[in-house]
């Protein structure tokens, strides 16, 4: 049976690592990921996994590491953030056409420059292209439950394709929190045997792993590769189905936060959730119709879904913890902008940067949204759409 | 189990291996990279002495050996880098006049 325990989301991470015990870890460390493999390290001294873990000089290795043990047939992990996420962009790209079903765990930080260590998206909103399939948790519990359903996903034959485990840096990596753990074998029976058709370790067959690609195959493959992204959303829904069996705990591609009869509502990724439906809350209690839209799959994108789940809505605050510097918009806008264009009528929609660097966000700050939603709704007037939260400035 | 004999290039991608995965060795041979040649050694039989110093320096493996002796090179394989004309120390491989 499930039991309580108090973990940061760091630990909890590893602690979903040692009770999945997997063939091989690439690590190496950089903040705020590095307490997954130290808490791994331990797991692995103590015997208490089977895991080799490698350690390496650098995330381009790790991630090396990574695909040459998936390639081989194992189960392959490895955690990281921010620049060492970046280090790895090339092998990202490989691991995924590659389709080699890898589980790495982001602990998200601010992508330099200027230096800066705390929590921001901009690392794994870099990697949002790179053929991975993203998920994104609001607190401890939801990065651990998350973990769990990770390796089903990537490992299911018509998807094939390695998963992102998002969680924000320090904000939950290091947080403490109680957080209900499911016992080691039901992980074990969970996540199950995995038993790929085809690997480098098998005797009775040579295989080839990631030749070169000409003209007259690689967009037929990068085709295979998309069917395969659209296939996890499936994939992702069914192994929340099983999760839910197991543990009660329910999971989509996001969550909808009092969105039934919500007239103004925020789109929003990770731990600001918690700070937004504690907003809405104050807001509801005043009678506002106010609801928020909790984004848990950032790819595959669930467009379709999303736009049914605002189409009711007059005006949609998406946030964005990342600057993409596209100067109309973060990746989160654009996407979310783009699945509602479908709609015989929408909402109004404007795009707030917020957070950037470790930027603290308080429920205030969430109000202020909500009333500038509101004036928006009632007078029509959308203003300025693409506005960075809390930033000073001369006026 | 998808065979490399039977992926072309006008096989549709549901056809294809994910990942371009090959399952089976030596498929090299069925794929014509000779087409990439832009100039052609000739091999002169009645110079040739079978040293077959040639053979190891071809990084394409593109002079078949048969019996100790090495025979007409795989133009099939064959990228015309040259290396086999310096290596032959009796003028026995020329270049191909343009063609």
């Amino acid at each position: 049976m499930a039991h309580l325990d108090r973990l940061s989301g760091n630990e909890a991470v590893a602690v979903a690592m040692r009770q999945i015990d997997p063939d091989v870890m690439g690590a190496f460390p950089i903040t705020p990921s590095t307490e997954i493999p130290q808490y791994f390290a331990q797991y692995v001294a103590d015997g208490l996994v089977h895991t080799e873990l490698v350690t390496v000089e650098s995330e381009h290795s790790s991630m090396s590491v990574c695909m040459g043990a998936a390639a081989a047939g194992g189960r392959a992990i490895s955690a990281t953030s921010s620049a060492g996420l970046a280090l790895m962009y090339e092998l990202l790209y490989v691991a995924a056409s590659s389709r080699l079903p890898i589980v790495l765990a982001v602990s998200t930080r601010a992508l330099s420059g200027p230096i800066n260590i705390n929590n921001d998206h901009s690392d794994a909103m870099g990697a949002r292209d790179a053929g991975w399939i993203q998920i994104y948790a609001e607190n401890n519990q939801e990065v651990y439950d998350n973990y769990v359903q990770a390796f089903p996903i990537a490992e299911t034959p018509e998807v094939r394709l390695p998963v992102m485990i998002c969680q924000d840096g320090f904000i939950t990596s290091h947080a403490v929190e109680n957080i209900e753990l499911l016992e080691d074998e039901e992980v074990k029976g969970f996540v199950g045997e995995y038993n790929p058709e085809h690997y480098l370790l098998n005797s009775r067959e040579p295989l080839a792993v990631g030749p070169y690609d000409v003209t007259h195959y690689y967009m037929e493959h990068k085709k295979q590769e998309a069917e395969a992204m659209k296939n996890a959303k499936a994939a992702i829904l069914e192994q929340a189905r099983r999760f839910e069996a197991l543990t009660g705990r329910k999971y989509g591609f996001f969550e909808e936060y009092r969105m039934e009869d919500a007239e103004e509502a925020i789109v929003v990724i990770g731990s600001t959730a918690g700070t937004a439906k504690a907003t809405v809350d104050m807001l509801r209690a005043e009678g506002r119709k106010v609801g928020l839209v909790k984004v848990r799959v950032f790819r595959p994108f669930p467009g379709e879904e999303l736009a049914r789940a605002l189409k009711h809505c007059r005006a949609v605050a998406v946030m964005d913890k990342s600057e993409g510097f596209s100067a109309c918009g973060g990746p989160l806008f654009a996407e979310t902008r783009s699945a509602l264009y479908d709609l015989e009528s929408r909402p109004k929609l404007i795009n707030i940067v917020y957070g950037l660097g470790g930027r603290d966000v308080s429920t205030k700050d969430i109000a202020a949204v909500y009333d500038r939603l509101h004036h928006l709704a009632q007078t029509g007037q959308v203003g300025e759409v693409y506005t960075h939260m809390g930033v000073r400035e001369e006026v | 189990m998808k065979r490399a004999k039977d992926i072309h290039e006008n096989s549709p991608w549901q056809d294809l291996t994910p990942g371009g995965e090959i399952y089976e060795p030596a498929t090299s041979l069925l794929f014509n990279t000779g087409d990439w040649r832009t100039q052609t050694p000739v091999f002169l039989e009645d110079k040739c002495k079978q040293c077959l110093l040639c053979v190891p320096y071809c990084p394409d493996s593109a002079i078949p050996v048969k019996d100790g002796k090495r025979g007409e090179f795989d133009l099939m394989h064959c990228k015309g880098c040259g290396i086999c004309i310096t290596a032959c120390p009796f003028d026995a491989i020329v270049w191909k006049e343009a063609e």
